[in-house]
């Protein structure tokens, strides 16, 4: 049994989900492995035990905390990936990726290309982040656009158990690198329970909502802004189609492009800082497929192009909410 | 006459037979890249042979090796095929990457090839990660990490033998110090006299060995294989060398002491080892002219057959990013 078993019950966290779905990987197949600072149950199974019950159920050498050495960490899981192994590797803090960025970039992403086919890195790298709990400048920054910007790797955010399970099944049975982000406060918010072994599929985007007047695109926590926006007055009256874009890259064009034909007005809302992000690769997208068809400008919201503060007013300024997104909803709604 | 060697016979013409080999393509890459046949950015190892030569011996082919841009050495010893090298350097289809990782990223796994990196020291990271797998697997695997004196001041290097130490990792971390990292001379770059003394930090046996005397070399690589193969846990070996063509072909060599250099160069190594196999009854001249005959040959055919070979087609720009753009 995992320390966070599936009761099945009809709501479960994220943290719960994404402690299941390493579970039943590590189950069905022998060769996922599990390695991070703390990850094992000696170390209590993570700082916030999203790892919490695994080596206690799959053994130490299944399930390895390291020394604080991410580029070690990596490493190794890109090695033994190498020869037929599915590592998963935990990278406590996305801005911690940074220490690693030579093993993710050059070497994880590259392998494949470089070595003619001839080799591959199933690596899964999860790595959790996220402003909105004081942890400052070095431990909140989404940074998805980075990776997403490297050819060989994919990237993907994750806004609910669900799509938090059924996407990193399929991380992990996925021949290729990919992150896994994971938003640190919202691991505490129940949802609908994932069904066990259930995939959801890389690269597919998710409309939550159907709508016919603005089209607003979404991932990670500001999925959860963006829901609530639709209930605040700014919005009552618009209809909003509200897509979950849950892979970043590769993205789910066919889906994006449809519904901003259908709608003409499209708003897209990150945690991430605007300039240079995922929300520009989709509004030049948009303008490329639909130039002449759109009815305003396509909106990005993003954070302040600034390091995360971590004043209380000065963070919740710093990232898009529902009252901000519900304004951009209306405007771009207007004429 | 000289002492007779402790290494048994065959193993003396195996290693002496990768020295030649080494040395003969380097002088022919070098050569190819004057006249221009092939074009490269290129790493010369020349000085460096016994190294990988008295190491391999070591090996069999399921091992597995890391290295880096200045690698091609620790590659053919380890069995790297000559066309499938030539036809990489020239970029073309049937190189060992479809001409797409060129010489800074020849990868062979069936003779364990695994990586060739061109960042200093990240073939340390995943030699660890590749020993590893052979320590869940209990294969009796070692992995082979090479690396120079210069990659022993990045943080991969302390990172990766902190981790090998405390998992007791099969892995042997081979530092070729040629002295020079780029055009940095060691006493310059480097606190400390012996990067082997580095080792007692992280609690593995260091070996600071003459990385050009082929028994001191076989005898050290020896051990730490045999140590890794039985779950003793990693080695740090400090193989002191020189290579003899600078950091890049066509880097002056202002920065170089040309006393040193010019020592080195008069103690090469290659020669120094065919005439004591003559001396000491290793080999004849006979049999020593019928291999080094033979390994010419086979780099005139490797280099004609990479020079036959097509660049590769448009089709391959895009293909092998991810496994979705190989199997379309």
């Amino acid at each position: 049994m995992s320390a966070i078993p599936n009761t099945g019950a009809s709501q479960m966290t994220i943290l719960a989900a994404i402690n299941n779905a390493l579970a039943d990987a590590m189950e069905a197949d022998d060769r996922v492995l599990l390695l991070g600072e703390d990850v094992a149950d000696t170390e209590e199974g993570g700082v916030v035990g999203v790892t919490k019950g695994l080596s206690s159920r799959f053994g130490n050498h299944r399930v390895r905390s390291t020394p604080i050495s991410e580029q070690a960490i990596v490493g190794a899981a890109i090695g033994a990936s190498l020869v037929g192994w599915k590592p998963v590797a935990e990278i406590m803090l996305m801005n911690f990726t940074t220490v690693a960025m030579d093993m993710i970039v050059n070497h994880a992403a590259k392998l494949r290309y470089m070595s003619g086919g001839q080799t591959h890195v199933p690596i899964t790298i999860r790595t959790m982040t996220g402003a909105g709990i004081g942890n400052g400048g070095q431990h909140s920054d989404y940074l998805e656009a980075w990776f997403a910007h490297t050819a060989g790797m994919k990237v993907i955010a994750p806004s609910n158990p669900v799509d938090a399970y059924g996407l990193l099944r399929s991380c992990i049975d996925d021949p290729d690198p990919c992150l896994f982000i994971e938003n640190l406060p919202g691991y505490w918010a129940p949802g609908d329970a994932p069904t066990k072994g259930t995939r959801v599929p890389l690269g597919q985007a998710k409309i939550v909502r159907q709508g016919s007047d603005v089209t607003v695109i979404s991932y990670s926590r500001m999925m959860v802004e963006a829901t609530n926006a639709l209930q605040l007055a700014d919005s009552k009256g618009i209809s909003v189609e509200l897509i979950d874009l849950r892979s970043i890259s590769p993205w789910d064009k066919p889906t994006i492009v449809e519904s901003a034909a259908k709608t003409g007005r499209v708003l897209i809302v990150h945690e991430a800082v605007t300039p240079f992000g995922v929300g520009a690769e989709i509004a030049s997208t948009l303008s490329e497929a639909l130039f002449g068809r759109l009815k305003k400008p396509v909106m990005r919201l993003g954070a302040a192009y600034t390091p995360v503060p971590f004043s209380k007013p000065l963070e919740a300024a710093h990232a898009p909410n529902a009252e901000r997104i519900a304004q951009a909803i209306k405007t771009l709604a207007a004429g | 006459m000289s002492k007779a060697s402790s290494i048994d016979r065959d193993i003396q013409r195996a290693i002496y037979r990768k020295m030649y080999l080494l040395k003969a393509n380097d002088d022919r890459v070098r050569k190819m890249l004057r006249a221009g046949r092939v074009v490269a950015t290129y790493y010369s190892y020349r000085g460096q042979e016994v190294i990988p030569a008295a190491l391999s011996v070591n090996l069999t082919d399921g091992d597995y090796l890391c290295t880096i841009y200045r690698g091609i050495h620790d590659m053919l010893a380890k069995g790297l095929p000559l066309k499938d090298l030539w036809a990489e350097l020239a970029g073309r289809i049937d190189g060992t990457c479809k001409g797409k990782g060129g010489p800074m990223h020849l990868t062979y796994p069936s003779k364990g090839i695994m990586i060739t990196t061109g960042v200093v020291g990240s073939s340390m990271p995943i030699a660890n990660g590749l020993a590893w797998a052979a320590q869940l697997e209990k294969s009796g695997k070692v992995a082979v990490a090479n690396f120079g004196d210069g990659a022993a001041n990045i943080g991969a290097f302390h990172e990766s033998l902190n981790l090998a130490s405390l998992w007791r990792l099969p892995v042997i971390f081979v530092c070729q110090n040629n002295r020079y990292a780029e055009h940095t001379a060691y006493a310059r770059g480097t606190a400390g006299a012996r990067i082997a003394d580095r080792a007692a930090g992280y609690a593995m046996p260091g070996v600071h060995v003459d990385g050009n005397d082929v028994e001191a070399m076989y005898g050290a690589a020896k051990e730490a294989v045999r140590r890794a193969r039985e779950g003793g846990g990693p080695t740090l070996i400090e193989a002191m060398t020189f290579r003899f063509q600078g950091h890049v072909i066509g880097d002056g060599d202002a920065y170089m002491d040309k006393q040193e250099k010019a020592a080195a160069l008069a103690a090469d190594p290659v020669p120094r080892y065919r005439a004591r196999l003559l001396e000491a009854g290793g080999a004849t001249e006979a049999w020593l002219a019928e291999i080094e005959a033979q390994v010419e040959k086979e780099i005139d055919e490797a280099v004609e057959f990479a020079l036959a070979s097509p660049y590769p087609p448009m089709s391959e720009l895009e293909r092998d990013v991810l496994a979705e753009e190989t199997v379309s």
